[in-house]
């Protein structure tokens, strides 16, 4: 039954070892898609290359219906899959905050790991900020803390929260996927046509 | 600067719909095997806060931030799942980027911009999004991906303020990238 490591088919040593290999296959897959590339990241925000979006919503769907259907084989036990509370104003806040970051600064913190280990002095640089700001975070954590700690909804799931099955979602988060890959492919094309340009 | 012969030309990036079932199945696995998904801010807040408490233990313990990532004292807090991860990055990145000749010493920036400003603006980048993935619980792996996936409503509703957030500010720094 799975996930293998809450039904102790081993211990948290060798669950380290697997942190590792599954870090390598994490890092291997962000560097193959440019995302140990700044520019490459960045040009999602000027809609001249969409990777960014083909590849999260590619590795989120991916995932979500592997989820699903080994639960459905009755293969896993999908509640003891680790999701955390969802905490709705700070997230949507600090979102807002990382996503200002993110364009500013060119990366992400994986990301900027997988920049770094390629050569790249701008990665390194970002990685050292993001040092700095989790220890401002830290810093001011008690000035934060009623924030941080407000607008607890739970472990709640999309399917929870609009009264939908399970599947049901899924669906639609794939059609919604599918519907962005169209909208993402058209729109390069048409800023490729105008522009004369596209990082690739 | 690792491949010196010029034959050696870099490989151009995968094809991004490829990479991302790959990143799925990454995450997958991390999930059926496991239990849990993908992270990588997680693993600097436990360093940092080490870093803290090796400076100043008080301060540290008595700082609720820090002593979550801290423990109760009976684990090295650096023998942490995310941290091995993370190594796991680097050398997963450094492997692939060899494989496809694409390690190489530089800075990623636009045409228009010197190398001092691109990196004035990473470091300030870096500040920023380290505040906001703490405020948030999380960042683009710990939250979006893997809450994504889990359809969890705090991960979708953060990956969408990222894309505000990013769509929001990217006019004004449009000199450093276009």
């Amino acid at each position: 039954m799975m996930p293998y490591f809450k039904f102790d088919y081993f211990g948290v040593d060798f669950g380290l070892v697997i942190a590792f290999i599954i870090g390598i296959g994490f890092g291997f897959a962000l560097e193959r898609g440019g995302f140990g590339n700044a520019r490459i990241l960045a040009a999602q925000f000027y809609f001249y290359n969409m990777r960014v979006l083909k590849v999260m919503f590619t590795a989120i769907v991916t995932a979500m219906l592997g989820l699903f259907y080994f639960s459905w084989l009755g293969w896993l036990d999908l509640s003891l899959v680790y999701v955390g509370n969802t905490y709705i104003l700070p997230q949507v806040l600090g979102g807002f905050i990382l996503g200002m970051g993110f364009v500013i600064g060119g990366y992400c913190p994986g990301t900027s790991v997988v920049s770094a280990s390629t050569g790249r002095i701008d990665g390194m640089v970002y990685l050292l900020g993001i040092f700095f700001g989790i220890f401002v975070f830290g810093e001011m954590f008690p000035l934060l803390e009623g924030f941080y700690l407000s607008t607890d909804m739970g472990k709640v799931t999309l399917p929870e929260f609009f009264g939908l099955s399970y599947g049901m979602i899924v669906f639609l988060v794939v059609v919604m996927a599918l519907a962005a890959f169209a909208a993402a492919e058209w729109g390069e094309k048409v800023l490729a046509k105008k522009n004369g340009r596209g990082i690739e | 600067m690792v491949h010196g012969e010029k034959n050696l030309e870099p490989k151009p990036y995968s094809n991004p719909y490829v990479v991302g079932v790959g990143l799925g199945l990454v995450l997958l696995a991390a999930f059926l095997i496991m239990g849990r998904g993908l992270g990588a801010s997680g693993a600097i807040s436990t360093i940092v806060s080490v870093g803290v408490e090796k400076v100043a233990p008080v301060h540290a313990t008595q700082n609720n931030f820090y002593k979550e990532y801290l423990g109760d004292g009976t684990t090295n807090p650096l023998k942490d799942w995310l941290i091995f991860e993370v190594i796991g990055v680097v050398v997963g990145g450094f492997l692939s980027g060899s494989l496809a000749h694409r390690i190489k010493r530089t800075t990623e920036k636009g045409p228009n911009v010197s190398v001092r400003t691109r990196l004035i603006y990473a470091f300030t980048g870096g500040i920023i999004m380290g505040f906001g993935a703490k405020l948030a619980r999380g960042c683009t792996s710990g939250l979006a991906l893997t809450g994504g996936a889990l359809l969890s409503v705090g991960g979708w509703a953060f990956m969408f303020a990222v894309f505000g957030g990013g769509y929001a500010v990217a006019y004004f720094v449009r000199r450093q990238w276009l």
